[in-house]
């Protein structure tokens, strides 16, 4: 494909696509493929922005600092989408993101006013079991049944890290004695979420660590409703997912214009049937049917970005202690 | 050795190996420059390591020795569908991790069927979690490799020293003591290391069976350090405890590897005499059905999730599918040009350090090997991005070069021992030696080298995510992404693709090796 882009820029020269911008955006490689928001997304800035929208997908979230990280201040990258706040702190460590200029007014569970990144959707972690099934109704619950279950492990996972965070705004200082309850429960750890649904769905285990919205999928695009998320007493861990502006862009006014796109409508509305997450701003219409149906938790459990990222080594390493006896 | 006239020039092959150490410790050295001040080797780090050597000892350990009865039967019996089993046999090596692990649960899992089984006769369910489903899934990716490494050992016995030991009378037992034995003794360390160190870069299918973190193997470790903590000096530091423990292992297999074979025969099909006894017999066709139900079962689980989606396979997958050939068809012509050279400079004889930088390429961890690659294609202000298949290409073909270099090393050293001498007389040597008298007398070998690699390149998810560009996406990306947008149904559908076409590029290749020769 790229030569024929090359042939048609030699043969057909124009100074109009010679001149087109180019925004280059790194995501998480989900965000870019066949199946996710990626294409539509891109068909519908290059719509109204006369510029090629470049998608670059890089793994997930975690490798997507990485390789920022590793391309530091000479990265080609003008835009950053797919981070989410246990890695926001980390992200303005690297002083490689700039303020954004956007405002909008959020459909969050919590307030937003980051100066730095623009929330694109959220979502809440959730234990998803056969929907006949009674399921425990709180992680301590879960912890004192039998029930069996399917987590990531947080060094390699974005959920996996999100359960971490779970026990530890849900408990505290309590969180290892919840861990250590939790430990017979674990059949197994993944490295990524992929791996551990892929096992659920096989029927390995009672429930697997997902979304709210998971059933959605299943209910909108597989017309199944045999799937549910089960609601927890002590609230349930959000992942809130964000995107930034880099410093060194050499489009800084497209990439605002970018930023500022992805709160309305045309991006939203794109974001709950391929992303299957909640959007930052509800578009116009609503959510699609099916999300009607899905567990509303009575309590948004979310540590600060300062918060998680100095949780998250004494988490993990109470994790490790836990569920390596 | 050293001194006589040789009929090849180890140069070519001492030029890819030199290739390939620079590129495997300068893409390590890359990423340690890149480094900043970071923390040494933690408690932690020590605990993976300690899990890792005794989970690729096992591994290694129990492939092997599954693997000599296997291969011994099936070097002895001839029935029909052999070959179609010798292929199928090895299809679990190709996977890619993800699907293998999911088959592998499909049967031996909580829900599996052997579980399920078991519970309709009122057992309870085996636990597969723990260091023994560790091996169990090693034993199953490797078991094939290991068998057909050991099978051509039998095959390059010469015809006539079964028919000799056969006119003197020798039993089975005596079979094995004088002319088996031996052999087994200059095989197996090698066939170790190599499964040994397979299973050292393991992570996903270790974590995954092992049942949680304490399960977590090095490889997992360079993951953290890279993704969860960036600390790219820990990284660069693990990776080299993993090559240090893969050429410990190396140098301890040649060391091992003792005798000389068997000498030349004249490339009769092989007979054998011995074995003709029923409980022989049995015996034999036991080891070939256990072996094939415990390795067919899971791809069978593999199948059958994907042939409801098969037919509806999105667009994206055929073309995702094309793309894999094409990386997998470059991939194989880069190992044949690395492989081959070397194979015939450790054929001269005395390159352990040849054969030893072959192996690195197993050793070296695929994430240390492409972050490295990425920050020198960076430095040099190339664009990572379109590099992405000629780069994913490579990588796949150095992953693949020791298991080409065990198979062709051997039967390179005996066309050299044989034909070496008279090549030389004839005043032949060099490129005409090798266009006409190696290269005809390795097809079936070459042959075999290409169809594994090309095979392991379809499956292998590869570097190709660090350089991925969104328009182009091979085979195992696509299944990636088909999971990770909750399309598990497809993905086992595309998964049955890569497969069918995995084992069809291998049985291509090897069968057009050996096209008028005995399997």
């Amino acid at each position: 494909m790229k030569h024929l882009y090359f042939a048609a820029g030699f043969l057909g020269a124009t100074a109009a696509w010679a001149d087109t911008p180019e925004l280059t955006v790194y995501t998480y490689d989900s965000f870019v493929s066949d199946w996710g928001p990626g294409p539509q997304v891109e068909e519908a800035f290059e719509a109204v922005c006369n510029c090629d929208l470049n998608l670059v997908g890089i793994e997930d979230g975690a490798a997507l600092l990485a390789r920022i990280k590793l391309e530091g201040a000479s990265s080609d990258a003008d835009v950053v989408l797919g981070l989410d706040t246990n890695l926001v702190t980390a992200a303005k460590e690297t002083g490689l993101f700039a303020e954004h200029s956007v405002s909008a007014d959020y459909d969050l569970p919590i307030d937003w006013a980051d100066p730095v990144f623009v929330p694109y959707d959220w979502g809440y972690f959730a234990f998803v079991h056969n929907a006949d099934m009674a399921a425990p109704e709180s992680l301590k619950a879960l912890a004192d049944s039998d029930t069996k279950i399917l987590i990531q492990d947080p060094r390699s996972s974005t959920p996996g890290l999100g359960l971490l965070m779970w026990v530890k705004a849900a408990y505290g200082d309590e969180a290892p004695a919840i861990w250590e309850g939790l430990a017979d429960n674990v059949v197994t750890v993944t490295k990524g979420w992929s791996e551990a649904y892929g096992l659920f769905l096989e029927g390995e285990a009672d429930m697997v660590l997902s979304y709210t919205t998971s059933p959605a999928y299943h209910l909108i695009a597989e017309e199944d409703d045999s799937k549910a998320a089960a609601p927890f007493a002590e609230g349930h861990y959000m992942q809130v997912e964000v995107a930034g502006k880099l410093a060194g862009s050499d489009q800084p006014e497209l990439a605002d214009q970018f930023l500022q796109f992805m709160v309305t409508d045309a991006f939203q509305s794109i974001i709950p049937t391929t992303n299957w997450m909640y959007p930052a701003v509800t578009a116009e219409g609503g959510l699609p049917d099916g999300f009607d149906t899905l567990v509303t938790p009575a309590k948004s459990l979310l540590l600060s970005p300062d918060e998680a990222a100095a949780a998250r080594d004494g988490a993990l390493a109470e994790w490790l202690d836990a569920l390596s006896q | 050795m050293a001194g006589r006239a040789q009929p090849v020039s180890a140069w070519p092959g001492i030029g890819a190996a030199g290739f390939l150490a620079l590129l495997i410790l300068g893409t390590l050295l890359a990423v340690a420059l890149r480094a900043e001040a970071g923390s040494g080797l933690g408690r932690a780090d020590w605990a993976a390591i300690r899990f890792t050597l005794i989970q690729a000892t096992l591994s290694g350990m129990f492939s092997v020795l599954l693997a000599i009865p296997v291969a011994r039967a099936l070097a002895r019996r001839r029935f029909t569908g052999r070959r179609v089993l010798i292929a199928l046999l090895g299809v679990p090596f190709i996977l890619p991790v993800i699907i293998a692990v999911l088959g592998l649960l499909e049967v031996f899992g909580r829900a599996g069927w052997v579980s399920t089984g078991l519970g309709a006769l009122g057992f309870d369910p085996i636990r597969v979690y723990g260091l023994h489903g560790v091996v169990l899934a090693h034993v199953f990716l490797n078991l094939p490799l290991a068998t057909r490494l050991i099978l051509q050992g039998w095959q390059e016995v010469p015809a006539e020293r079964f028919r000799l030991a056969a006119q003197l009378g020798c039993d089975g037992r005596a079979m094995f003591w004088l002319i088996e034995w031996p052999m087994l003794r200059r095989i197996l360390p090698g066939c170790f290391a190599v499964v040994f160190a397979i299973c050292l870069t393991s992570f996903a299918v270790a974590l995954t069976l092992g049942g949680g973190p304490k399960a977590t193997t090095i490889e997992l470790a360079i993951y953290q350090a890279f993704r969860f903590d960036f600390d790219l000096g820990r990284a660069a530091l693990l990776s080299v405890v993993q090559l240090v423990l893969t050429i410990i292992a190396a140098a301890l297999a040649l060391w091992l590897s003792t005798g000389t074979g068997f000498g030349k025969g004249l490339d009769r099909e092989v007979r054998r005499w011995d074995g003709a006894t029923g409980f022989a017999r049995a015996c034999d066709g036991a080891w070939i059905a256990a072996a094939a139900l415990f390795l067919m079962m899971p791809l069978a689980a593999i199948v059958l999730s994907g042939l409801p989606r098969f037919i509806a396979l999105p667009p994206a997958v055929w073309m995702a599918a094309i793309t894999s050939l094409l990386v997998a068809g470059m991939s194989t012509v880069l190992l044949l040009s690395l492989a081959l050279p070397m194979a015939f400079a450790i054929a001269r004889g005395g390159r352990g350090i040849v054969e030893l930088a072959g192996l690195l390429g197993l050793a070296a961890s695929p994430l240390v090997i492409g972050t490295g690659l990425f920050i020198v294609i960076r430095s040099v202000q190339a664009d990572p991005f379109a590099l992405a298949l000629p780069v994913t290409a490579l990588v796949n073909a150095i992953m693949a070069l020791p298991f080409a270099l065990r198979i062709l090393v051997p039967s390179a050293r005996d066309v050299v021992e044989r034909y070496g001498k008279m090549g030389l007389s004839l005043r032949m040597s060099g490129a005409p030696f090798v266009r006409l008298v190696l290269l005809p007398r390795m097809r079936a070998q070459i042959g075999f080298a290409a169809g594994l690699a090309m095979a392991l390149s379809m499956g292998d998810l590869g570097v190709i995510t660090l350089f991925a560009d969104p328009d182009i996406a091979t085979l195992p990306l696509q299944i990636y992404r088909l999971m990770g947008a909750y399309r598990l149904d497809d993905a086992a559908a595309a998964s049955l693709l890569l497969l069918v076409l995995s084992i069809g590029v291998f049985w291509v290749l090897d069968r057009g090796g050996r096209r008028h020769a005995e399997a």
